[in-house]
């Protein structure tokens, strides 16, 4: 395991318990649309506003989802599972309980993999399991009070918890992104983090090398990566700062507010601690037969692990190389299609990982929505790969097929004047005339400084307008004057 | 093992239920005497019993029946709300919730 | 047409199809007489408009020679089924005037069989309690002696049907609220195994133990609309997944060895030594004794069985039908619908204020008991240690079942006693103890009228099946019926 550098003396202590919205299409237990940003309570049926006389009916989907995830993370698929109530009176709970799992979840056990700093971590998730969302509670003013809106109330969410295995801010995020990436590459989550569909928990505690964890707090709806850091950065200095002040830490629940940067008790839920799990004498208990399993895996996606591991095998990529191309199933794809197309694994890599990257983090667009198609960056690739291109070169035609100005690549070679001259008689000719007009520079090589041979290159790339291939041109030089 | 007083007030406080003193007087006896009852119920040895969540696991085994992911609900959003004390603009209203 | 109010189910079905009067003329009749009879409390809400108008649409299928079974049939339902056109109180000031968007499923099947609906009937709050002292809106007097309860907690129906306000009603049965109130009040009642009448539109007590069932005059009436209101239903999850019954059919089927003197030859009747043990009261057992004897002629064997933990099924039931329903009302918090208190300082007064102003006494008893036994550090000794106590229960049940076809005992202890006259809530329970068992156990049970105990108030028989076999409950009560008039007889005065 990964040593970190301790944080004023103390290690930190991270778990995470992110819940994943499931991208079915009704409510885990009612039939009522999941669509997200309809007007209040327009999605809300009976069931979901708890209305006398209404029950529960599971839905398959958001099982099936559930068994999926838990094939990827390499997690036990409970052959029989139980919907417990947890109670807790809160307004955005119409049943004044949530339809969780408790003793037996779904998925029990799994890991999630990533990298940190090009080094291979995994964290063990302790389980994951089915339960409904609650509604909203809209605290801009409606008279001096709050309004609740209960479509999101039964929205089928995977609540997925993993072991404290977490030892700094940078890891954590990783691992969020990591789980993120899987659950959209599986999906079963649209991963949409604004709206929610994505939110994590960070169970944070710091202690002193080899002492037994400290109390943690639990920073709730951190929706963005970027917070997730700040709130852990900001949530363990506080923790040691108590604790150098001889201060304890109270478990409590706190919200990260992203304009102050800071964390802060919740001042509700305070009592909801006891809360009463029992089984739920609505819902009798989840059996997930093996064929069902089966059935599941055989649909399953390959994992991004897995293409990874191909990627290096197969196309001799770097492990951190073989990453970044599976950093999403549309980004793998792009590079498979590019690497069938030209032959060249590491320059599609390259690219991809620089000036499609660049560009596409610039505009904030997925790899799906690039300007620039599989094939044509291939044949970019294909050009610079038999040197008729050079890279700077390429790179001013690459600026051009982003910005729309063509998408056949020679043309734009041509049009641009950037072939390379491969053509040896011209070129001795350039050779034969720099080294006549150069002789200072001549003779100083012949004395053996090798400065003066790159400026008798700089002399013929100048004079060939940056058209000679510099290594040829080098070649022949070292010919003329050996 | 009787109930106390604060045992009485904390169970009232999590089922959210005000309590007059004299209710609370008479809750605490009702209990107490209630949990007489209940103590020939602990005594009974139920080593490897399986719990009996759903009557008819007695005799066969039960299983969640699953229903197909399909929207069936439409909104039906003032007829759900007839009933409710306080709405504006299809919006629950209740006391303003501090997080 | 002064006698309408006296034909049962499957007398007005056959009257109607022969057109010897008009099903308005028959509701037209009983809107009347319930008007007559509003100091019973039996009904807290009728809709004459929409009956008259059922009853209308009814005639005209009648005479168009393609109604349902049941059509023009009038029936009222017990208030815990939530109902589109009439207001649901479960029995509770909860739930003052709520509006329902949908019906239940029990009272939408029973509609499309072609009943009419007069209106909601009368209940304990919530179904809890066994004298219908517990609702909201007064109690419900017994027609046998109005200064007696009709019992609980479908007093309502049962008074009702004895009073010939209605054909027939429906029940519901958590640990006894169908057969004790039928058994109190002289009519037939059955309680169907878990699961063959959908929970969906039922207002939730136990979710574990409640089950819808008919209360009528007769075995054969009980048929005809359990047939009705039955069926696999997936808005439940927990609904019996099987083919519609024909209950009324099973009922009839013929035993193998039976002749017409001897109906039940062979059946083998198992008496549960504990249920007539101390505690039963003399008048009770020599009724349910008399009945049994009249089956033993009908050619059934009585035998001996035990039921050792029927003592047991008392602490395990109020355990764990408190611990369901202290989660199942936490629904009631004023914020969707149902009362919300006047006066509040902030949302925790709120939600306190508005519980303690709409639940009545023992709803708040059952909601702290259940509240407690789930509490940290308790469910293990009550509610998980109930629960397996349960499954014992009802394997007490099985091993009787070898030996025998069909369990018979009391279904109370006594007769009904007097309004105000059970002081103490907690000797209430104790009385449940002979039905207790069965809702444990998720098993059919039935009422039967079993003739008179003290002070001349019926006594009811109790029979118990094994899982689904309500078609031999049926045919043993239907058998009973045709060689006796106790369940024939109507308080005086009605």
């Amino acid at each position: 395991m990964a040593t970190f550098p301790l944080i004023r003396g103390y290690e930190v202590v991270i778990g995470f318990e992110t819940h994943a919205q499931l991208s079915t299409e009704s409510k885990i237990f009612s039939g009522a649309s999941t669509r997200f940003g309809a007007a209040p309570n327009t999605q809300a049926c009976p069931v979901d506003l708890a209305l006398p006389g209404t029950l529960p009916v599971a839905n398959r989907g958001a099982v099936e989802r559930a068994i999926r995830f838990g094939l990827a993370v390499g997690a036990k698929v409970a052959p029989q599972s139980i919907f417990a109530r947890k109670n807790y009176f809160y307004p955005d709970l119409p049943k004044g309980y949530q339809i969780s799992q408790y003793e037996i979840p779904v998925v029990q056990g799994g890991s999630v993999s990533f990298l940190l700093d090009g080094e291979k971590r995994s964290v063990r998730l302790t389980r994951a399991h089915l339960e409904e969302d609650a509604g909203k509670s809209l605290h801009e003013d409606y008279h001096g009070q709050t309004g609740i809106d209960l479509n999101r109330a039964g929205t089928p969410l995977l609540e997925i918890v993993s072991e404290p295995d977490l030892r700094s801010s940078a890891e954590a995020v990783e691992y969020a992104k990591a789980l993120h990436a899987l659950v959209v590459w599986l999906g079963i989550c649209d991963g949409n983090m604004q709206e929610g569909s994505f939110r994590c928990d960070a169970n944070v505690s710091v202690r002193h090398p080899g002492e037994p964890f400290g109390t943690r707090r639990e920073i709730k709806n951190l929706n963005s990566f970027r917070f997730l850091q700040q709130a852990i950065d900001f949530e363990v200095q506080w923790q040691i700062d108590r604790l150098e002040d001889g201060l304890a830490i109270e478990q409590a629940t706190v919200l990260f507010n992203p304009d102050t940067g800071e964390t802060r008790a919740m001042r509700s839920k305070e009592d909801a601690h006891d809360y009463r799990y029992f089984p739920d004498p609505d819902l009798p208990p989840l059996v997930i037969a093996p064929d069902w399993v089966e059935r599941v895996r055989a649909a399953m996606p390959e994992l991004p692990a897995l293409m990874a591991e191909r990627f290096q095998r197969d196309d001799g990529l770097p492990a951190y190389d073989a990453a970044m191309m599976t950093q999403s199933l549309d980004f793998a794809r792009f590079y498979e299609a590019a690497r069938a197309a030209c032959g060249q694994p590491k320059l599609v890599a390259n690219w991809l990982m620089g000036e499609v990257s660049k560009r596409l983090n610039a505009q904030q667009i997925g790899i799906e929505a690039a300007p620039v198609t599989p094939a044509t960056l291939a044949a970019l690739i294909t050009r610079v790969a038999d040197g008729t291109v050079s890279h700077n070169g390429a790179r001013q035609v690459f600026d051009a097929l982003w910005g729309g100005e063509g998408t056949d690549v020679d043309a734009l070679i041509e049009a641009k004047g950037l072939k390379q001259m491969n053509d040896s008689g011209a070129l001795e000719k350039i050779v034969d005339e720099v080294i006549a007009a150069n002789a200072k520079s001549v003779e100083e090589f012949r004395a053996g400084k090798d400065k003066a041979f790159n400026a008798l290159v700089g002399q013929v790339m100048k004079a060939s307008k940056g058209k000679a291939n510099p290594a040829q041109a080098g070649e022949l030089l070292r010919r003329k004057l050996g | 093992m009787a109930l106390t007083p604060q045992d009485v007030s904390r169970i009232a406080h999590l089922a959210r239920l005000e309590l007059q003193p004299d209710e609370e007087a008479r809750m605490l006896a009702q209990l107490n005497e209630f949990f007489g009852i209940v103590e020939k119920m602990s005594a009974v040895d139920t080593g490897g019993v399986e719990p009996l969540y759903t009557p008819l696991s007695a005799v066969q085994d039960v299983a969640l029946r699953l229903r197909e992911d399909r929207v069936t609900e439409g909104n039906e959003r003032e007829a759900n709300q007839k009933s409710a004390p306080a709405v504006d603009d299809g919006l629950f209203l209740v006391p303003k919730v501090i997080e | 047409m002064s006698a309408l109010h006296r034909l049962g189910v499957a007398e007005t079905a056959r009257a109607l199809r022969a057109r010897q009067f008009s099903s308005v003329e028959l509701v037209q009749a009983l809107l009347a007489r319930a008007d007559e009879q509003r100091a019973l409390g039996a009904f807290l809400a009728i809709d004459a408009e929409a009956a008259l108008a059922a009853a209308g649409a009814a005639d005209t299928q009648l005479a168009a020679g393609d109604a349902p079974a049941l059509a023009g049939v009038p029936i009222a339902h017990k208030d815990i089924f939530v109902t589109k056109g009439l207001p649901s109180t479960a029995g509770s000031k909860m739930l003052a005037g709520y509006a329902s968007p949908f019906d239940a499923t029990v009272v939408a099947r029973l509609a499309a069989a072609g009943t009419v609906t007069l209106g909601k009937l009368n209940c304990d709050e919530f179904a809890m309690g066994s004298a219908n002292e517990n609702s909201a809106y007064g109690p419900v007097h017994n027609p046998w002696d109005t200064t007696r309860v009709p019992g609980g907690s479908s007093g309502g129906s049962a008074a009702a049907v004895a009073a010939r306000l209605v054909a027939a009603a429906t029940g519901t049965d958590t640990g006894g609220s169908i057969r004790q109130p039928s058994s109190f009040c002289g009519i037939t009642g059955i309680k169907p195994t878990y699961g063959v009448c959908s929970r969906y539109g039922m207002i939730a007590f136990a979710s574990s133990l409640d089950q819808a069932g008919p209360m009528a005059r007769s075995a054969e009436d009980c048929a005809l609309l359990l047939s009705a209101m039955s069926g696999f239903d997936e808005r439940d999850a927990t609904s019996a997944e099987r083919p519609p019954q024909d209950f009324h059919a099973q009922m009839l089927a013929v035993r193998d060895g039976a002749s017409a003197a001897r109906p039940l030859e062979g059946l083998r009747i198992g008496l549960p030594r504990e249920f007539f043990a101390a505690g039963l009261s003399a008048d009770v057992d020599a009724a349910v004794r008399s009945a049994l004897a009249e089956l033993e002629k009908l050619g059934a064997t009585l035998i001996d069985v035990s039921l050792p933990r029927t003592e047991l099924a008392i602490p395990v039931y109020y355990i764990i039908a408190p611990a369901e329903a202290s989660s199942n009302l936490s629904r009631f918090d004023g914020v969707k619908f149902g009362h919300r208190a006047a006066q509040y300082t902030d949302l925790l007064d709120m939600y306190k204020k508005t519980r303690a102003e709409g639940f009545g006494p023992e709803v708040k008893r059952r909601i702290m008991i259940g509240t407690y036994v789930l509490s940290h550090g308790y469910y293990d000794a009550y509610y998980l240690q109930a629960q397996k106590l349960r499954r014992m229960i009802a394997d007490d049940f099985q091993a009787a079942f070898r030996e025998c076809d069909l369990i018979a005992g009391p279904v109370a202890p006594t007769v009904a006693w007097q309004l105000g006259e059970q002081g103490d809530p907690l000797q209430a329970y104790l009385a449940d103890i002979f039905t207790l068992p069965a809702s444990l156990a998720g098993l059919p049970g039935m009422s039967v009228p079993a003739g008179t105990g003290a002070h001349g108030m019926p006594v009811g028989l109790q029979l118990i099946g094994n899982y689904f076999d309500e078609g031999r409950l049926l045919h043993a009560a239907h058998a009973l019926q045709q060689s006796t008039d106790f369940h024939t007889r109507a308080p005086a005065g009605f």
